[in-house]
């Protein structure tokens, strides 16, 4: 369980959430796509405390943080959906292409 | 040994996870699959003796996930992967943006020189995250907090169902005569003032005269 062995997992990881994040044309899916690149980031983050800080609480502390952005990002996510699938009756990217409805 | 097995094993299923979201029929399984990654980087995180934010990730994840599920159910096509789907665009271009990122990081991860300091052996992590967390860290904990609220009130005030301008699925549009008119706008304002705000306030007190 070397840092070159989290670091890889993590990339890996981070690499499949960017693949989904632009590949799909659900807002949900990008929405999974986004969360799986911060389920890496985390995972680094919490690879980068136990290895390298000696334990130090403060690398801790910026996995709670990390934590707060995915929670922050999944609340906005789902109100934005909702809101332009009201006024565009839309939940693929494809059919809002222009910003004037 | 074991704590090797068990690190590539789980490392195995999250990367693993990871990829079927994205090639699951429906948006149910590949919620579900999204949860089973996080909650292997959960149980990692155990591993890494960082065990309250191993359960704290596999608990909030598990809420978050099936309220994903319930919300895919309600307004996506398709839920159930009765029918096989894949919706994607730019596929070529998002793979090569993938696999170019995963190289850039595992390329900093082997390459970079990091310090090697493990946590001692000793310590109790949760407890020094929780003396972090009301200590030192008290302000980054409050900004989280107050960030998390924000959002839910953001959350809240832009999926209401009544618009800034009217009804939500009515389009919420800006009212026309708001729209800067160069030549009909004082024509316009003035044609409204008997109909306006003063039209409907004269028979009101008439016809709460003619109740009492």
């Amino acid at each position: 369980m070397t840092l070159q062995a989290l670091v890889f997992v993590a990339a890996a990881i981070f690499g499949i959430g960017v693949y989904g994040a632009l590949s799909q044309q659900s807002f949900v899916m990008i929405m999974m796509g986004l969360e799986l690149m911060l389920n890496g980031t985390i995972l680094a983050g919490g690879a980068m405390w136990a290895l390298t800080t000696g334990g130090s609480p403060k690398g801790q502390m910026l996995v709670v943080v990390l934590m707060t952005v995915m929670a922050v990002e999944a609340a906005m996510g789902f109100a934005l959906v909702i809101g332009v699938y009201r006024v565009r009756k839309a939940d693929i990217t494809e059919k809002i292409k222009r910003l004037k409805g | 040994m074991i704590l090797n097995v068990t690190f590539w094993a789980f490392s195995a299923l999250a990367v693993f996870s990871g990829w079927r979201v994205f090639r699951a029929d429906s948006m149910v399984r590949a919620a579900y699959w999204l949860l089973v990654s996080f909650a292997a980087v959960g149980v990692i995180l155990v591993l890494l003796k960082a065990e309250f934010l191993g359960l704290i990730l596999i608990l909030m994840m598990g809420g978050e996930m099936t309220i994903m599920a319930v919300f895919m159910v309600a307004f996506m096509m398709n839920p159930a992967g009765l029918n096989p789907m894949t919706m994607v665009h730019r596929n070529s271009v998002a793979i090569v943006a993938g696999v170019v990122s995963f190289l850039a990081i595992a390329a900093l991860g082997v390459f970079a020189r990091f310090p090697v300091a493990r946590a001692p052996v000793g310590i109790d992590p949760t407890r020094r995250l929780g003396v972090e967390l009301l200590g030192d860290s008290m302000l980054v904990f409050q900004t989280a907090g107050v960030t998390l609220l924000a959002a839910m009130i953001a959350a809240v005030a832009i999926s209401s169902a009544r618009g800034r301008f009217g009804a939500g699925d009515e389009g919420s549009v800006e009212p026309d005569q708001l729209v800067p008119d160069t030549g009909a706008a004082p024509e316009r304002v003035a044609g409204m003032q008997p109909g306006g705000p003063d039209g409907p306030r004269d028979p009101s007190p008439m016809a709460a005269g003619g109740h009492t």
